[in-house]
């Protein structure tokens, strides 16, 4: 049981890297990912989200859209409503409950909204057929690996800020060959497990 | 000429990939082959065309505070029916592209062009609009998938191009290849181009 869900974290955090593997929430990676602390807070942000929407979407498929036979018409209409309505209740709950978290999470949570990563996890936990203990490690392992590759590339661009680069590189082309270099190194991480 | 402007901007000057940085996953995620950016290509725009004359069409009766959600419904909508559509006629396409076909709901494209240009043109325009970068999108993933399968399996649309002492470079049709290959062609695109390009507004 616990073998099994350590399997499932790692998996989604290192092996099966989201950003750097599965490529979702690209748009994130690329866009917020200029200053470390910045980025630190929208992958906090981002795990939190992706944690509870894993579980909350368990419970649709399972109590709503399996019983009634709706998942094959009504699935994405409804993931995707939960997860906007889901972001905008945390949102108010931690307005009202923690105002410091709220000051340096709130920017963020709009934009996770359309975060691919977020549906594609909840699509992709429903389909592996998880329980929802594992749709949660899975979110929380998805989440933190997303974390580590945003707070990585921000390292590395605070860095690139100095350095002499070709002006036709500069901005998203540098930004992506960095991506590519470091999905390499991610890919060392594909021995680790075999699924 | 207005009709011929809002058509052709987005096949080049403001082209959805390469201009506008706009629907990254699919555009890295499904192009290591140039049939997968083919179809890709072609089911984001068939739900960016049909969404945004909807969102044209209807604009007026959704209240301002909710109009997000309910163009990701409209979104949605022709999504499942793309997905279906797929399932039933192209189930080894399906397959393939698997979970990015659901994300087309989330694509920040769709959503920017609903918000951005339908929500405040007419139907012709929308349509127009949508056309247009349709095409730039399905060209600019069919690109990316030549230039990736060509490199990585020495063919292109699966007929084989390259001759027998062609090496692959099978980096390129593994995920690292994706990054490489799109981070190179704007580095080729930015050199030859005096227009700066626009930062993506959607994250």
């Amino acid at each position: 049981m616990i073998k099994e869900l350590l399997l499932i974290f790692i998996g989604a955090m290192l092996v099966n890297n989201f950003v750097l593997s599965r490529f979702l929430g690209i748009c994130p990676f690329l866009g917020v990912s200029k200053k470390v602390d910045v980025a630190l807070g929208m992958g906090m942000a981002t795990t939190f989200v992706m944690t509870i929407s894993a579980i909350a979407s368990w419970a649709i498929q399972f109590y709503i859209l399996e019983p009634f036979g709706l998942s094959r018409f009504l699935q994405y209409v409804s993931f995707v409503l939960v997860i906007a309505s889901l972001v905008q209740m945390i949102e108010m709950f931690i307005k009202k409950t923690s105002p410091n978290l709220h000051k340096s999470l709130g920017i963020f949570l709009p934009l996770i909204t359309t975060n691919c990563a977020i549906l594609g996890l909840a699509l992709l936990a429903v389909n592996k057929g998880y329980n929802m203990i594992q749709s949660a490690v899975f979110g929380l392992g998805a989440g933190l690996g997303f974390t580590l590759a945003i707070v990585i590339m921000a390292g590395i661009r605070e860095e690139l800020e100095i350095a002499d680069i070709p002006q036709g590189l500069r901005g998203a082309g540098i930004t992506l060959l960095t991506a590519g270099i470091l999905s390499i190194a991610f890919l060392g991480f594909s021995g680790l497990i075999s699924m | 000429m207005k009709a011929w402007k809002e058509f052709i901007k987005g096949i080049w000057d403001e082209n959805p990939v390469f201009r506008m940085l706009m629907g990254m996953c699919p555009t890295l995620a499904v192009t290591n082959a140039a049939i997968n950016g083919l179809a890709m290509g072609l089911a984001t725009a068939f739900v960016l065309f049909c969404a945004n004359i909807i969102v044209a069409m209807v604009k007026r009766f959704i209240p301002n505070e909710v109009r997000i959600p309910s163009y990701i419904i409209i979104i949605a909508t022709f999504v499942t029916i793309a997905d279906l559509f797929l399932a039933a006629y192209f189930p080894e396409i399906h397959k393939v592209l698997g979970l990015f076909i659901p994300l087309i709901v989330v694509n920040c494209l769709i959503l920017g062009r609903a918000e951005g240009f339908a929500s405040k043109n007419n139907v012709a325009y929308s349509a127009l609009d949508a056309l247009g970068m349709g095409i730039g999108f399905t060209f600019a993933l069919t690109l990316l998938g030549i230039v990736r399968e060509f490199m990585g399996m020495g063919s292109i649309f699966n007929v084989s191009v390259a001759g027998q002492n062609f090496t692959e470079w099978v980096i390129f049709v593994l995920p690292p290849g994706a990054f490489l290959t799109l981070g190179i062609m704007l580095w080729i695109i930015n050199s030859f181009s005096k227009k700066k390009m626009e930062e993506s507004h959607c994250h």
